[in-house]
């Protein structure tokens, strides 16, 4: 693993501290008056600042994730330096479209 | 009429990497150390046996081995702490390979100290670049935490991210790397830095704490790899480090 690599695995670690802990949140404070579709959307629909909540908390996820599967492969696996790399590299663009596509789903579709 | 003598039931490895374990019978005796065990079977039961020691008494480091299941310095392990049942398994030290028996081939592992640059470098005038070093100040602290490393191996041998991949410098080398570069005096610190950033350097550490747990002259080199990741990070982001 390059420092480049620890520093962004690390910092979106401790970017989703805070992320998490206020999704947490949302979810607990959001069910108490029952759990639909329409209550959800309500919320999110046009909001820029829930978008941009899950925006940078997708980011995270992906680049954090990407770092780890890309550190067990290269572990666990017989995969070599460049093999895993790719691998990341794939798990977070993939990872990454799969969170914006549910962000424009649920802000703006 | 003697009581009969009392013996130890003693599984050693014989082989290289294929191998099996061979049983020996050795008379149980106070105050004796597991390198006494092994020395009694090569001196009475088997001069076959292959394995390493020098100094005897935990200086030397060249007496490590595997002891039912864990890596210790054999020298300085009484038998009475570590017998069970009155059974002792040896082999040799693990993510090494095996030259004989328990013997194992070291290169790899001075390799690696070398690779993570833990030689003094001196600068260009070292007699004008002498600079006295005060037992207080905040790296010769640091780096006396982390100079008595022995070279035994015993935490190359108990580090999990060393048998998962082959590149991985290890415990004893990133502890060494980290007191090479609280010395003050060294004339290329910036190449420490480099050297332990490269693929199997310090940021691969799990931290799992086994080569602090097994040390048998306990340091803590997960602490010693966490003061270089500091170190390299602040480098990165001030972009010293390429």
């Amino acid at each position: 693993m390059s420092p480049l690599s620890y520093l962004l695995q690390r910092g979106t670690a401790m970017l989703m501290v805070p992320l998490i802990i206020t999704h947490l949140t949302l979810i607990i404070w959001a069910v108490q008056d029952g759990l639909s579709a329409e209550e959800i959307l309500s919320r999110t629909r046009g909001s820029i600042i829930w978008a941009g909540f899950y925006g940078l908390f997708v980011f995270a996820a992906a680049i954090h994730a990407g770092i780890g599967v890309q550190t067990i492969l290269r572990e666990w696996t017989p995969l070599g330096r460049l093999a895993t790399a790719n691998v990341g590299h794939v798990f977070i663009l993939t990872l990454w479209l799969l969170g914006a596509r549910a962000i424009y789903a649920v802000v703006w579709a | 009429m003697s009581a009969p003598e009392k013996m130890l039931k003693v599984d050693i490895w014989r082989g290289n990497e294929k191998g099996e374990y061979q049983s020996f019978e050795v008379p149980e005796r106070d105050n004796q150390t597991v390198l006494d065990v092994v020395t009694y079977i090569q001196r009475h039961l088997d001069a076959a046996l292959a394995y390493r020691f020098a100094c005897r008494v935990g200086v030397c480091g060249s007496c490590a081995m595997t002891v039912n299941g864990r890596p210790r310095w054999t020298c300085r392990t009484h038998v009475s702490r570590v017998v069970k049942g009155g059974k002792l398994t040896i082999a040799p030290l693990q993510n090494l390979p095996v030259i004989r028996d328990l013997v194992t081939d070291m290169a790899q592992f001075f390799d690696k100290w070398n690779a993570a640059r833990g030689r003094f470098v001196a600068g260009d005038n070292p007699k004008d670049e002498l600079a006295p070093v005060s037992p207080e100040q905040k790296e010769r602290t640091a780096a006396s935490a982390a100079i008595e490393c022995i070279n035994c191996g015993v935490c190359y041998s108990a580090c999990d991210v060393v048998s998962w991949r082959d590149d991985y410098l290890g415990p004893a080398a990133l502890n060494r790397a980290w007191a090479a570069y609280n010395d003050v005096r060294d004339g290329d610190r910036p190449g420490i830095l480099k050297a332990i950033s490269q693929s199997g350097g310090c940021h691969n550490c799990h931290t799992h704490q086994s080569c602090a747990e097994h040390c048998p002259v306990s340091l803590n080199p997960t602490f010693s790899i966490a003061g270089l990741k500091r170190a390299s990070l602040k480098a990165k982001l001030k972009g010293e480090l390429k």
